[in-house]
């Protein structure tokens, strides 16, 4: 694509929880585009009403989440140029979540499991020494900026909405983060396994592929969750010790 | 008509950026019964977006720093017209306030034996700045969104508030609606604190959020609160100048901090001529006005700005303190940071004005109204420096929010509401829905910024100030012919509507300010007065609401003790 401006299609949804449709907006784009400067245009000009959340423009915030081309991606990190132009772009809300209107979902599912972790908790005499190298790892996960895009991706809520069993991506990598915090003195193993359900995630890797952060989720947080609930409660040793002895 | 639902609390928060968080977990552990109302879902404020650090003389890295030092470097920021006793405070409550961030689970960059690592920072006379690589501030809002969440402080998201409720000129509580519904709602409260952050969505080209529109202002502003220092705002030296979706979107003080070198088209390191001594960290009014100079005189890029170069750093370094950066400029520009420079120009960035408060309480000139963080005025002066507002939002949103507290503790009911003056205002939110009209509220957004990026901008005039005065003129008259279409629920174009009343008062106020101060300082630059004034040292601009109309007056800066001066040096004088 040139600098000179071409001919796009959006097929956007509107409608709320009830139901709706794709109505389709042709609107003219410059090379650099991406995906929320075309919606906003299609408001500006056509559809003052249409819902969408947006608020930084610059993938930090975590607002414009929506199904770009069935894809869960940040609107205003998707640019035109990634996107085949000559048939319609479609944009519609995160599947996962009932729709408020058009392009906002409630995703306030979310913010309820949030609150049933434990915060960070440190410990009382603990003088607030770490190393730069007991950090690096943690400040991948810190680096969520909590578009959910990765609850919307995975299959255990997606697909089988286990809402209530289960924590989804985002949460196990706020817990990886907390579990590994070299000052943070709760034990979490237990929690992650019975509440938040980490069992059912079998490891497909979909929240790692659409995290705009590119947290490395599944390798870098829940497998070593799994693995430390696998040690602490699979282990064919203790187990058969605990049996023997009843423990 | 009565279809609103009514809510009661001792501490009414607006904004959940990080003074509102801040003072609402203050608030709420001095025992008041505290909400916080959003504009946004929780942590996505614009706080988010601060790249750099927290300014805080911890002196992990550099022992001579200190309190002292860091009150210093804000008021030669600030060009003395700080409130010099928020400086203080802020200089000496700051390295507190970035402890108990650690404490609630923020994890900072770490030095090499094992402490907060702090950067340097332009304007900042020794390395000042604790960081997380360049994304500080989602760090701080994730750790006060936990302490808020832990704490059980009640949040309403998604909701815009149009009113400040008063009862005899004391605060009472606030109206306003939910967004997915359109519910209309009155908060009930003895004590409101505003934190609803900055101006920025009035300019064409600016670093701010959607949310920025100057509603907690414009609400103080209606309700008789004094504004202050509302001529100064900050246009950052560096945002993004390409591609036209994300022009001004910042790029970090920290790429200056580690090393970034500023050069026009001919390869010049432009910043020997204008600050021979500080060069690419010298204050961000001075690189501001200099890049401004360069584009003008026709040595700027390719897309009109200049180029920031960081490629002589290695690339390993480069992406671990910058990851932020390099990610931005690779997805939206396609631009490799390790290997070619950036081309960045002057961005709209921060509010240095805002609610005038009382510098220990935060309580504004109305009875049970708080202001914290960048909706309040005083601590920046004429400009603030890098750094200095993650403080700031937590320095003072602490205040704030224990001030209210005790202020509660004081008032004994909760003040009446008016009924009929909450009718109007139900009639008054929806007008827009039933008449005719042929404005949208995205066609006078888009002029309002137009007039005043090309009037009220980094370089300013009388001629041009006065023409925008005409032009809001013009805007404010359109504004009473927008019609919005479609129904109450999530409904953008209405709450842009609404949004833009806000952003209508502030332009004028701000264009009226810088038009009375008749000098040259720091942000403001006046091509018809090019000198700083002494005169104009001594004294701040007051706008307040009288019968209707910005009314300016001037007020006198509180005295500085004598040895605080003497710290200042012979400049301050």
């Amino acid at each position: 694509m040139t600098s000179e401006k071409r001919e796009v299609v959006f097929s956007i949804f509107r409608g709320d929880v009830q139901g709706g449709r794709y109505e389709d907006f042709r609107i003219e784009v410059s090379h650099g585009t991406v995906v929320l400067d075309a919606i906003l245009e299609v408001q500006a000009k056509y559809a003052a009403d249409l819902g969408i959340r947006c608020n930084c423009s610059a993938g930090k915030c975590g607002s414009c989440s929506a199904e770009i081309n069935g894809i869960p991606r940040l609107m205003c990190k998707t640019r035109l140029s990634d996107l085949p132009l000559d048939k319609p772009i479609t944009v519609g809300p995160l599947k996962a979540f009932p729709v408020i209107k058009d392009l906002v979902t409630d995703v306030s599912w979310n913010y309820e499991v949030n609150k049933k972790i434990t915060p960070f908790t440190p410990a009382r005499d603990t003088d607030w020494r770490m190393q730069q190298y007991d950090v690096d790892r943690i400040q991948e996960y810190r680096k969520c900026i909590e578009c959910f895009l990765c609850q919307d991706t995975c299959h255990v809520i997606r697909s089988h909405d286990k809402k209530k069993e289960f924590f989804g991506p985002r949460f196990f990598v706020r817990l990886a983060g907390l579990v590994m915090h070299p000052l943070d003195s709760v034990d979490r193993l237990q929690m992650i396994k019975d509440n938040g359900g980490i069992g059912l995630c079998n490891v497909t890797h979909c929240c790692t592929d659409n995290c705009p952060e590119k947290i490395r989720i599944t390798d870098n947080a829940i497998i070593p969750l799994k693995e430390r609930i696998a040690d602490r409660f699979y282990d064919p040793l203790l187990m058969f010790i605990r049996k023997m002895f009843n423990k | 008509m009565n279809i609103y639902d009514t809510y009661e609390y001792d501490v009414l928060v607006i904004g959940s950026g990080g003074a509102g968080m801040r003072a609402a977990v203050a608030a709420q552990e001095s025992g008041a019964k505290t909400v916080v109302l959003s504009k946004c879902l929780l942590g996505k404020a614009h706080t988010v977006m601060a790249e750099g650090g927290i300014a805080a003389a911890l002196a992990n890295v550099d022992a001579k720093d200190g309190w002292q030092p860091h009150f210093k470097d804000t008021m030669f920021g600030g060009k003395y017209v700080n409130d010099w006793r928020m400086a203080v405070i802020h200089a000496k409550e700051s390295p507190e306030a970035v402890r108990e961030l650690e404490r609630w689970g923020a994890i900072f960059d770490r030095t090499k034996d094992g402490r907060i690592l702090q950067r340097a920072f332009g304007g900042h006379t020794h390395p000042r700045l604790c960081h997380v690589g360049d994304r500080t501030g989602l760090e701080m809002i994730r750790a006060l969104q936990d302490r808020t969440v832990a704490l059980g402080v009640e949040v309403f998201t998604e909701c815009i508030v149009t009113q400040l409720l008063m009862d005899q000129g004391a605060i009472a509580g606030a109206f306003g609606f939910f967004k997915s519904t359109g519910k209309m709602f009155v908060f009930r409260a003895k004590a409101v604190i505003i934190s609803t952050g900055g101006i920025g969505k009035i300019w064409r080209v600016t670093s701010n959020s959607w949310d920025c529109t100057g509603d907690g202002q414009a609400l103080a502003y209606n309700a008789g609160a004094e504004l202050k220092d509302m001529e100064f705002v900050q246009f950052h030296p560096t945002g993004m100048v390409w591609p036209p979706g994300v022009k001004g979107l910042l790029v970090t003080e920290a790429v200056r901090g580690e090393g970034g070198l500023l050069k026009n088209k001919f390869g010049e390191r432009f910043m020997s001529k204008y600050d021979p001594k500080r060069m690419e960290l010298s204050t961000r009014d001075m690189v501001a006005r200099s890049i401004n100079q360069e584009i003008v005189e026709g040595r700027g890029s390719e897309h009109g700005g200049v180029y920031l170069d960081i490629s002589h750093k290695p690339a390993a370094y480069v992406k671990s303190k910058l990851p932020s950066m390099y990610q931005q400029f690779m997805e939206f520009a396609d631009i490799d940071i390790t290997k070619q420079p950036m081309e960045v120009g002057p961005t709209c960035h921060y509010t240095m004005g805002g609610v005038k408060v009382d510098p220990e309480t935060q309580e504004s000139t109305v009875k049970g109204l708080f202001a914290a963080g960048e909706a309040a005025a005083g601590l920046h002066g004429g400009n603030r420096l890098g750094g200095n507002s993650l403080s700031d939002l937590l320095v003072f949103g602490k205040r704030a929010g224990i001030s209210a507290a005790a202020y509660v503790k004081k008032t004994n009911n909760l003040l009446s509401v008016d009924p009929v003056k909450i009718a109007q205002y139900q009639k008054d939110l929806v007008v827009a829905f039933d008449r005719p009209g042929k404005e949208t509220p995205a066609a006078v957004h888009r002029d309002l910024q137009e007039v005043m990026e090309a009037n009220v901008g980094i370089i300013r005039h009388a001629d041009r100030l006065n023409k925008a005065l005409e032009a809001l003129k013009d805007l404010n008259e359109r504004y009473k012919h927008i019609h919005v279409d479609g129904g109450i629920g999530y409904n953008f174009g209405w709450h842009l509507y609404l949004s833009l009343a806000s952003m209508l008062s502030v332009a004028e106020i701000v264009t009226r300010a810088a038009l009375e101060r008749k000098e040259s300082r720091s942000a403001q630059t006046r091509e018809d007065f090019p000198k700083m004034d002494s005169e104009w040292r001594k004294k701040s601009l007051i706008v307040k609401k009288v019968n209707g109309a910005v009314q300016i007056t001037t007020e006198l800066l509180p005295a500085m003790p004598e040895e605080l001066r003497q710290l200042l040096g012979d400049e301050a004088k």
